[in-house]
């Protein structure tokens, strides 16, 4: 697994990729993450579950990255691992982190995935989730 | 930005002519060759997109801030005539729905707060949650947060935070009509949980500043400012809920499209028709989003007269007055000598109505609306006022608007080194994310000077004052 990012105007392109969809969503979830901290840093104590149903594997991307998002403000966390699998139309998440605490790197706060510059596609054996998130 | 595609109808006025298979409404640009050649060529492509949405009243417009967006760019204007099939964007209105400006007037000046403006500003950084991470204090039970999303502002002065007369000045006094809380998901609602009072992130602030300079005196004293006064900036918006809002309904009207009959050129312009079911969700829920909105930078606003009560216990401060800037506002505009009832999309833009609009408070009828065109930590910000000559739906910019990405500025600037520069220059920056100053270093903005000239030169507003800044509250 890999990430990186891309140039937008106003906000970040984030890129995640992977052997298969699942790596490189999980790779995306990470990039997203380390615009708001260091990930080395936070322990991966409490975990988070996230399902969702959706056919079209783009907007899986986007809706993937902004349950995480919710789930991260609603409980006050920061999240540093991230595993999803794929059955059909349904996709179950495992998100591990822990709350905020002092000693963690402030970044910028990520509020949510967009449907700009969204892509999900295979290059040769690599698949590669890319999207514009807003800060 | 190609420019050569473009035809300059007037000085600072462009148009994208159209080709014989084009099926579109008239695009019109506004700004001077320099700011448009700033623009990315995406601009262009998608207010050329926005022409093609259905039922679109009159052209479909970008200010002199504009830049590449979400389906529409910031800086976007539209409008919609429900009666003509027209439509309502989510991606129309953007992500932080009803991020604005709170923007009050004190009865200090500069000269008399020097001493203090260190502990202003540490006091403030305390008292203020700013941030990734950061939470606020008020925790709300589900029926709460929905009196919020129904009450706006109005509901914030019930509670305490602020006073009544600060509502006469806040658009649509402090709350508008239409939210419906029950098309607002529960994960929208569940992250708004520690959100309510707090600032945010990236390029929101928390700004106290100077006015170096007045343009327009009779328009000055009308809004109560004077050269060596200090004001107070607030920039935020809905929060997590707005943007949850935001992404929920982009996903929603973005599969419905199709069904609903609308052809889209890019999917982030999802929308529907107003008088669809889809489109009366949406815009029950983004009614909602508003309120939240202006509830937070009410309390943002009575946290800020605390703070400065601390500190100088003689302070007053007053709203001269609250906008937003992502928003779709039902409001009456002439096209062609006709009065008509329009959805009127601004996408990182201000509403600026001209002087005698009935929705005016009467303090301000003769001078026009306030706008505020914020611009970096560094440079400074302006007030100006709507304008008679305004063809724009009475809407003009809401910013100087980024010059370079945030990729790009993280490579060029250390935000510590940052933070000691503008301190050499009299700035005093609080922020936790060092990350976050060097993404909003003053250079990563195009020139607010240029944009507020512009804009007035454009007969988009006025200018009535320049602020500096003095202390940067940043999240």
């Amino acid at each position: 697994m890999s990430t990186s990012y891309f140039e937008h105007d106003a906000d970040i392109g984030i890129i995640g990729r992977g052997l298969t969809i699942e790596q490189s969503f999980e790779a995306a979830a990470h990039a997203a993450f380390a615009i708001m901290t260091d990930l080395e840093a936070v322990h991966p104590v409490d975990a988070v579950i996230i399902d969702f149903d959706e056919p079209d594997v783009e907007l899986a991307l986007v809706v993937w990255l902004n349950q995480i998002f919710g789930k991260a403000r609603e409980f006050g966390m920061v999240f540093s691992h991230f595993y999803i699998r794929r059955d059909g139309d349904h996709w179950h998440g495992k998100i591990l982190g822990e709350k905020w605490r002092e000693g963690l790197e402030r970044g910028v706060e990520v509020k949510g995935a967009t449907l700009t510059m969204l892509s999900v596609k295979q290059i040769g054996p690599i698949w590669e989730s890319r999207c514009v998130v807003d800060v | 930005m190609n420019i050569q595609q473009l035809r300059q109808l007037h000085p600072y006025l462009w148009t994208l002519p159209k080709t014989a298979i084009e099926k579109r409404a008239e695009v019109l640009l506004y700004g001077n060759q320099l700011l448009l050649e700033s623009m990315d060529d995406k601009v262009l492509e998608q207010i050329a997109n926005v022409a093609a949405l259905p039922g679109l009243a009159g052209a479909a417009m970008t200010m002199p801030d504009a830049h590449w967006g979400y389906g529409f760019p910031i800086g976007g204007v539209a409008a919609f005539d429900a009666e003509q099939g027209g439509i309502v964007s989510a991606g129309g209105v953007g992500f932080d729905i009803s991020c604005g400006i709170r923007f009050l007037r004190s009865n200090l000046n500069l000269h008399d707060a020097v001493p203090l403006l260190n502990r202003l500003a540490d006091r403030l950084f305390a008292a203020i949650p700013a941030g990734v991470g950061e939470e606020g204090h008020i925790r709300l039970n589900p029926d709460q947060l929905d009196r919020v999303l129904l009450g706006g502002a109005q509901w914030a002065v019930k509670q305490g935070y602020g006073n009544a007369e600060d509502l006469g000045y806040i658009e649509e006094n402090g709350c508008v009509n239409g939210a419906i809380p029950e098309y607002v998901s529960d994960l929208a609602k569940k992250r708004q949980h520690g959100e309510m009072g707090t600032l945010g992130s990236g390029n929101h602030y928390l700004e106290v500043q100077l006015v170096e300079r007045i343009y327009d005196q009779a328009a000055a004293q009308a809004f109560g400012l004077h050269e060596g006064q200090l004001v107070i900036s607030i920039h935020c918006g809905s929060r997590g809920l707005g943007h949850q809002i935001g992404t929920d309904y982009l996903v929603m009207l973005a599969k419905a499209a199709s069904r609903l009959g609308i052809r889209l050129p890019d999917r982030e312009l999802a929308c529907a028709p107003i008088k669809s079911p889809e489109g009366r969700q949406y815009l029950g829920a983004m009614n909602a989003a508003i309120n939240c909105a202006l509830a937070n930078r009410q309390i943002l606003t009575h946290l800020t007269r605390e703070t400065f009560a601390e500190i100088f216990p003689q302070a007053a401060l007053e709203t001269l007055f609250d906008i937003s800037h992502n928003t779709c506002k039902l409001e009456s505009h002439q096209i062609d000598g006709k009065t008509r009832n329009l959805y009127v999309h601004r996408k990182g833009a201000t509403r600026a109505f001209a002087p005698g609009h009935a929705k005016l408070p009467l303090r301000y009828r003769d001078a026009g609306q306030p706008v505020i065109i914020g611009g970096s930590m560094g440079t400074g910000s302006y007030v100006l006022a709507g304008s008679i000559t305004n063809r724009a739906f009475a809407s003009c910019s809401h910013g100087a608007g980024r010059a370079m990405s945030r990729n790009q500025a993280l490579k060029r600037w250390d935000g510590r080194r940052l933070i000691q520069e503008l301190l050499q220059q009299g700035i005093l920056i609080r922020t936790r994310s060092m990350r976050g100053a060097a993404e909003e270093a003053p250079g990563a903005y195009k020139d607010v000077d240029q944009v507020a000239a512009i804009t007035e030169q454009a007969g988009l507003a006025r200018r009535v004052a320049f602020l500096r800044p003095k202390v940067c509250i940043k999240g």
